[in-house]
């Protein structure tokens, strides 16, 4: 970064910018650029993450999955097909119902889509490597993953139809429902770590395997992945979208490039989950072998490096959590509504209370491992 | 009371939901049942009905004598015949259509025929881009009868004992 900085961005901003602004031209640069090296990654993961979708619950299906369209005439497992999709949609109209509110049908996938590309801001991919380090990055993000919601509502609303609405409306109940659990278990996090900046989180659980969070939370830890699983609309409870009975819920009506906003909306925020619940539970970035091997083994050149921590374990748990939920959609049926709202409400907020209170107690007793 | 509260702990651990992800892992790595269709194709029984054929004798004189039996069968109308006697004394068809949108591929006319000429070949990778298209003609049936007779007649020889 420091690097670029000097080499590439201040030389082209004195070329081109009055002296005064110098600072803030070099800033703002900067600032784009590491937006661009987040973002576009990402979106390349939301693309793929599609492909890996097709292709895992094929394989369980005991299918193959995609595997034709290719690149410059040979297949390649099918891995030229997210790209032959956004091409497709690009180039598909995007029809506006004559009774729409026109302006909101436009705004609601622009709205579901940039929260959960927000939030990427204060993920920490390693112990500097994050773009703000805000100090109340947990808020910040469970901000943001609630807004996703207002695009759902919204998109429902606008589309001026029947099953867009009622699946608006579905959505809305589940996600304020499981907004509770969420919230409950991100507090839990909170009295854990005792902070609510998320690399603070990651350093708090430095350690070993057993030092992070996922053993003294774990309750807290798969109602998070699950209440996670319900805030993207994903199966088991996609009722929202609920294909067997209101068609495709609120984005019925979308076509072309604002459908497939949404659908990246719901990938994104697939990851999003995914890498949260690796960073708060799972030990974001640090090594698994942390603890078990003798430290001289991390010292070792590129072996060190490989086993010792870094952004590439963040990103094979956030995989492996990815991946957990393409499993859970081959693997579950839908729940009904009332169930949804019985989990939500008499199971999950229960545990999440209760446990918080053990959490506490743990804290305060300073309990040898986490606490002391 | 007992009962209850193993119910609950096996809800409450996700014991049932974790069995059924374990049998789905396991599918994960079975092996994939696809058929690959231009390249690989399933097996086909001989009693395959796909497009019509009209078949001829080995030397060389058509099979169907017009007694219009395929006709009458024909659960949906599709096949029209016409006949008259050709100046050998003998009776032959002058019109054999079969109109394929129409036809069920039942295989009922080619039961029903008494000189297996009317016959169901193996082939169903055909395709017509106008409704005039799929309205096999007595010549088109008797081209596709004399390119695919081995097969066709590989397909009665092994099929007869059953018969």
């Amino acid at each position: 970064m420091e690097w670029i900085r000097n080499n590439l961005i201040t030389p082209l901003v004195e070329q081109l910018f009055p002296a005064a602004v110098h600072t803030h031209a070099v800033f703002t640069i900067e600032t784009v650029f590491k937006i661009a090296v987040i973002i576009v990654p990402v979106l390349f993961t939301v693309a793929y993450l599609t492909y890996a979708e097709r292709k895992v619950i094929g394989f369980i299906q005991g299918r193959i999955g995609p595997n034709r369209v290719g690149f410059f005439g040979f297949s390649f497992w099918g891995l030229g097909q997210p790209i032959a999709d956004a091409f497709k949609l690009m180039f598909k109209e995007i029809i506006v119902p004559s009774g729409a509110n026109k302006a909101l049908f436009i705004a609601a996938p622009i709205l579901s889509l940039a929260p959960s590309l927000a939030a990427w801001a204060v993920i920490p991919f390693g112990d500097t490597l994050v773009l703000a380090d805000i100090n109340a990055g947990l808020l910040y993000v469970l901000a943001l993953t609630s807004l996703a919601v207002y695009g759902v509502i919204i998109a429902g609303w606008a589309s001026n139809s029947k099953y867009a609405f009622l699946g608006a409306m579905r959505s809305v109940a589940q996600i304020v429902s499981y907004e509770i659990a969420m919230g409950f278990a991100l507090v839990g996090v909170l009295v854990a770590s005792g902070s609510l900046n998320l690399g603070d989180i990651v350093a708090a659980q430095n350690g070993s395997m057993v030092h992070w969070f996922w053993l003294p939370l774990l309750p807290l830890a798969v109602i998070y992945f699950i209440s996670g699983v319900v805030e993207t609309n994903r199966a088991p409870f996609d009722v929202a979208e609920g294909e067997s009975e209101i068609v495709a819920g609120f984005h019925v009506d979308y076509g072309g490039m604002a459908f497939s906003v949404f659908f990246m909306a719901e990938y994104a925020n697939m990851i999003i989950i995914a890498i949260l619940i690796s960073v708060m539970f799972f030990g974001g970035w640090l090594s698994p072998f942390q603890g078990i091997l003798p430290d001289s083994v991390f010292d070792v050149p590129m072996i060190g490096t490989l086993l010792g921590e870094g952004i590439h374990w963040l990103l094979v748990k956030t995989s492996f959590f990815l991946f957990m939920f393409l499993w859970i959609r081959a693997t579950f049926p839908r729940y009904r509504y009332d169930q949804i709202m019985r989990l939500g409400w008499k199971i999950f907020i229960p545990i999440t209370i209760v446990w918080l209170i053990v959490v506490a107690v743990m804290v305060v007793t300073n309990m040898p491992w986490w606490f002391d | 009371m007992i009962k209850n509260t193993a119910r609950y702990i096996k809800s409450l651990f996700l014991l049932e939901l974790i069995k059924g992800l374990r049998l789905t892992g396991r599918y994960l790595f079975k092996r994939k049942i696809t058929v690959q269709y231009p390249e690989e194709k399933t097996p086909q029984s001989q009693r395959f009905r796909g497009l019509h054929a009209l078949r001829r004798y080995e030397n060389g004189e058509e099979r169907c004598i017009a007694c219009k039996l395929c006709e009458a069968v024909c659960p949906a109308v599709a096949i029209t015949i016409e006949s008259e006697e050709r100046e050998d004394g003998s009776r032959r068809t002058t019109l054999y259509d079969i109109d394929l949108s129409k036809c069920i591929y039942c295989g009922f006319c080619e039961e029903s025929c008494p000189v297996d000429a009317i016959v169901e070949t193996r082939i169903f990778e055909y395709h017509g881009e106008k409704r005039s298209d799929l309205i096999m003609t007595k010549e088109m049936l008797l081209e596709i009868g004399d390119q695919a007779e081995e097969q066709i007649a590989k397909d009665r020889a092994e099929d007869a004992p059953y018969r």
